[in-house]
């Protein structure tokens, strides 16, 4: 047995919520606007106004037969939406309208890798939608709690995995991947500091060979290293339990982002019934064979195709594959660049990867840009590539030349002439420079001479100097040995 | 001086009263009367009878400033099929600006910032609304006496008991007695199980029932989504017929609402009903008593008389409809009425310390007895271990009677004929020996076209030996409004319940 923690094995299940991208609510034409004043983004059938009734955002659906997808799910030509009742105030109607008896995608998985390179198959039970509740806001009076509805009827996707996971890791991954998945479907930003994306873990123990446990739920974890916090002290907590011989109470629990701890919030005995039935105001939701059709056409590449695509056409590493797939955004910029680049892929793709992922995500990270904000179009690491491939300059100067168009924002080729960097290639030049060097420097010549073969690399050194930096490297290692 | 005029001027027509649509738009069209004198002479009346309690809001000077505004259209030439009639609105729809309540405490203080689609439909063919009216409690109920505004009464007596007063029937009893009374010239109404047509029998009015999807539920506060189908109450075949074409058609905004072509109803008037195949189920039949079955053989021996042909029919499943609708409409009740909350527009209570106690005490003290049974009955059929021996048992009834009527119906017939309630009107003393299964007895045999969707018509056809009001129903197949129309022309015309109308006792 594998992942025993202590003895015992770990079973997580995930249930994703991710915000459906559309610019009006599930049921109403009330906008989706983030970040609007309280009670602002709300029409009468999101405040749940008499008589008010739901019509469905076709919209939604489309995103979320996509992500199903996505996910290599089925997706069910018959769904059909529920009422979810339970009292809340910021429930305005006093019911959720989700999909309980025939969600819109079921059977799907994803495959994560894991920390030895191989990868595992995460199954999906299913994806189905609805509304998203409005706020409650406790802290701005000590006597009452205030209602904001901008986010009522807002459509979210859960997407509910089975209990495939054995570890915190194997369940970050698979968030990480779920959300890239969507992100390249366009069906959800997973933006979870906005809140578009929120998991609620179930997680269990038991000893291997034995039934599985009682679970807890933890709910609404909102960052992905939340998610492996609130799970390994849940993971601790539960078999420090065990361990003293206490039952796990199955219960839902909330994850306190200060303390790093998870605390009962309910237990199964005052768990709602939610009293679940068919929607009257709705009808099923029949999608037709043209539109699932054109749905399909209109998928983007998954990560997983673009990642093996990357690997044998421009012979990346799995590494580097896995880093510019991640986002989708980075990986297009990627194929610009190497589509931009004068010379055949097979020559600049992987310098051009090397590029991005070294200097280019420095130059983002450090100062807090993006690959649209960092001040020059992705071509111009093509044409900075193709200057070292054609050997205009060298590998060294490619560095002052990036460090120059980030600065300034100018073409490479531009600055490698501005600056006069261009490399130089002329052997008589070479030839010379170096003969000054080694007259100038008799003792080290001895040196070498006798044996200290060490010393070629201050020959190099000097000659480099003496050029400004600027002699092509090879040609002075070729000459260098000739005269010596 | 101009009073004396005005006056004069309508001592011709309220000679004749009860005013038609027709004679109503004849009247302002010929410049008779104006739109401002006909609701003018409408307000005084409901002064008149305002302990009918028919009206549970009026806004004077709001209907009065319309009706000038109608006065002013006609005057440019407008010709609208409703332009300047004075209509009640039962208070189950929303009108902008004009506090709705559904008779519900819980909402009395609720004043919409929308218009319903079928008001709007109305406004739309130039009515003026008069005033909304009395109903039971968020339309649940029989007799009109769940309404946090009191009962409604009948301007009718009994023979027997002439000192009784007598209720209209529910749930759209206030704009039953509106009719009946002549307070307004038609009405809306809405049918969940009955409310529009057993109140139409009980006053002598005509009352349909759409297919379910005609009318838009938008704007109409719910009571059971799948059942909920607004209607008029009118006081001939003909105005009901000009009323539904007003209220009816597609709205994208009720994702129930049907995409059909609505006709011009009143085409179908007088049509020949030749040949025309109409069913009598057995099942209608058993425990009916004499005069309701009398009453049945004469509308059928009037329909032979035109050449109709009658067919025996049977629908097995007619007994299980009453109490799959007393499951289903009870659930989705149950989950509609959530929203009233006292978080928001709903009555709040005024002592709570804490959420759970601002629920309890707004929604205790906001619904009524017979409201609060049904949220209870809704809510257990729903909870879990309940809910596949009920809900789900419920559901497959009404499969099987959707079913029934399809093969064992309109296989064979094109329309069927059946009483519309088994009793005529009562008084509030009789009320209180029924029980609540008795009480919802009143609606067994209008509740299987809520359940089947089918539309269905009440038209007065008799008066009973105590001389009250008696209707015949006439159930079609989907989008069979037309036929309805055409078939209870002819009822109304053989009835000549006009006359008969003379005979009943009046307050």
């Amino acid at each position: 047995m594998e992942n025993l923690v202590k003895g015992w094995e770990v079973i997580i299940g995930l249930e994703v919520h991710a915000q459906i991208a559309t610019k009006s609510k599930l049921f109403s034409a009330g906008p989706t606007t983030y970040g609007a004043d309280p009670n602002t983004q709300v029409c009468f059938y999101d405040a749940a106004m008499p008589g008010m009734l739901p019509v469905l955002n076709e919209n939604a659906i489309d995103q979320a037969v996509k992500s199903g997808f996505g996910i290599r799910g089925t997706v069910n030509k018959i769904s059909r939406f529920d009422r979810k009742n339970y009292f809340y105030p910021d429930l305005p109607s006093g019911y959720q309208i989700s999909q309980l008896y025939h969600p819109i995608v079921t059977d799907g998985h994803i495959d994560i890798e894991l920390q030895d390179g191989t990868t595992k198959r995460i199954n999906i039970e299913r994806i189905h939608i609805e509304q998203d509740a409005g706020k409650s806001i406790h802290d701005l009076s000590p006597e009452f709690s205030y209602i904001d509805l901008n986010r009522s009827g807002v459509p979210l996707m859960e997407i509910v995995s089975k209990p495939d996971m054995r570890s915190p890791y194997e369940a970050m991954q698979y968030v990480k991947k779920l959300r890239n998945i969507l992100r390249y479907v366009g069906s959800s930003d997973c933006n979870m500091e906005k809140g578009n994306l929120r998991v609620d873990a179930n997680i269990s123990i038991h000893k291997p060979g034995e039934p599985f446990g009682n679970r807890a739920e933890i709910k609404n974890i909102n960052s992905i290293r939340f998610l492996g916090q609130a799970l390994e002290y849940e993971i601790e907590r539960q078999i420090m339990a065990k361990e003293m011989g206490e039952e796990i109470v199955q219960e839902t629990r909330l994850f306190d982002s200060n303390t790093g701890e998870t605390r009962s919030m309910r237990t199964k005995e005052d768990a709602a019934d939610y009293r679940y039935f068919p929607d009257p105001d709705l009808k099923p939701v029949i999608l037709t064979d043209e539109r699932i059709e054109r749905l399909k056409a209109e998928m983007p590449e998954l990560p997983d195709e673009k990642k093996q695509r990357f690997m044998s056409d421009y012979g990346l590493t799995s590494n580097d594959a896995d880093v510019l797939i991640e986002d989708k955004e980075i990986a297009d910029c990627f194929e610009r660049a190497v589509s931009a680049s004068k010379f055949k892929p097979s020559e600049t793709a992987k310098l051009i990867a090397n590029w991005m992922i070294s200097e280019l995500f420095a130059i983002l990270n450090k100062e807090n840009k993006t690959i649209e904000t960092v001040g020059f179009p992705v071509e111009y690491l093509a044409e900075l590539v193709d200057l070292i491939v054609d050997k205009t300059i060298s590998g060294k100067i490619a560095k002052t030349v990036f460090a120059e168009m980030v600065a300034s924002g100018h073409k490479p080729a531009d600055i490698v002439k501005e600056l006069g960097l261009v490399q130089i290639q002329d052997e008589g030049v070479i030839t010379k420079t170096i003969e000054q060097v080694l007259s100038n420097n008799p003792t080290q010549v001895e040196q070498y001479k006798s044996g200290k073969t060490q010393l070629f690399g201050f020959f190099v050194g000097q000659t480099m100097k003496a050029l400004q930096g600027k002699g092509n490297p090879e040609m002075i290692n070729k000459l260098l040995r000739k005269l010596l | 001086m101009w009073i004396g005029l005005v006056h004069s001027r309508l001592a011709r027509w309220q000679m004749k009263n009860y005013l038609t649509i027709t004679e109503a738009r004849k009247g302002l069209k010929s410049k008779e009367f104006s739109a401002y004198e006909l609701m003018e002479h409408y307000l005084k009346r409901i002064e008149d009878y305002s302990k009918l309690n028919a009206f549970v809001t009026l806004d004077a000077e709001k209907t009065l400033s319309s009706a000038k505004q109608a006065d002013e259209r006609i005057a440019n030439g407008e010709d609208l099929p409703l332009l300047g009639v004075p209509l009640a609105i039962k208070d189950l729809f929303c009108t902008k600006g004009i506090r709705t309540t559904a008779c519900s405490k819980i909402l009395s203080e609720f004043v919409p910032a929308y218009e319903s689609t079928v008001s709007q439909n109305l406004l739309d063919n130039g009515a003026v609304f008069i005033g909304k009216t009395n109903m039971d409690e968020f339309a649940m109920g029989s007799a009109n006496l769940t309404s946090c505004f009191g009962a409604c009464f009948l301007p009718y007596r009994k023979k027997s008991k002439p000192d009784m007063e007598l209720v209209p029937g529910g749930s759209s009893g206030g704009s039953a007695t509106a009719v009946a009374s002549d307070l307004c010239v038609a009405a809306t109404g809405s049918d969940t199980g009955g409310s529009i047509r057993q109140p139409a029998a009980f006053s002598g009015l005509v009352g349909i029932k759409p297919t379910y999807g005609l009318c838009s539920r938008w704007g109409m506060v719910a009571f059971a989504s799948s059942l909920d189908q607004a209607g008029p109450l009118a006081k001939t075949v003909k105005d009901a017929a000009i009323m539904l074409k007003a209220m009816a058609g597609y709205d994208p905004k009720d994702s129930t609402s049907e995409d059909v072509e609505i006709p011009d109803y009143t085409i179908f008037l007088g049509q020949s009903i030749k040949g025309m195949k109409i069913g009598i189920a057995k099942e209608y039949l058993g425990g009916l008593n004499e005069e309701n079955l009398a009453l049945l053989e004469k509308a059928k021996s009037w329909l032979l008389d035109a050449g109709c042909e009658f067919v025996d029919i049977s629908l097995k499943t007619t007994s299980y409809a009453l109490p799959a609708y007393y499951i289903i409409a009870p659930a989705e009740a149950s989950s509609n009425l959530a929203r009233y909350d006292g978080v928001r527009y709903a009555k709040r209570a005024e002592h709570f310390s804490n959420i759970d106690e601002l629920y309890i005490n707004s929604r205790s003290e906001g619904f009524g007895e017979e409201v609060k049974r049904r949220i209870l009955t809704g809510t257990y059929v729903l909870s879990a271990g309940y809910y596949d021996a009920y809900y789900i048992r419920a559901l497959k009834i009404q499969k099987m009677i959707k079913e029934d009527f399809r093969d064992n119906a309109f296989s064979k017939v094109d329309l069927i004929l059946c009483p519309t309630t088994p009793n005529t009107a009562f008084g509030i003393e009789e009320s209180e020996h029924m029980s609540t299964v008795d009480m919802y007895l009143n609606d067994v045999y209008t509740v299987n076209a809520n359940i089947a969707g089918l539309p269905a018509i009440s038209v007065p056809a008799g008066l009973s030996k105590d001389g009250l009001p008696m209707g015949v129903q006439l159930i079609g197949n989907r989008f069979s409004e037309g036929e309805l129309f055409k078939v209870s022309h002819v009822i109304e015309k053989s009835a000549n319940f006009d006359e008969l109308r003379k005979e009943i006792i009046t307050i």
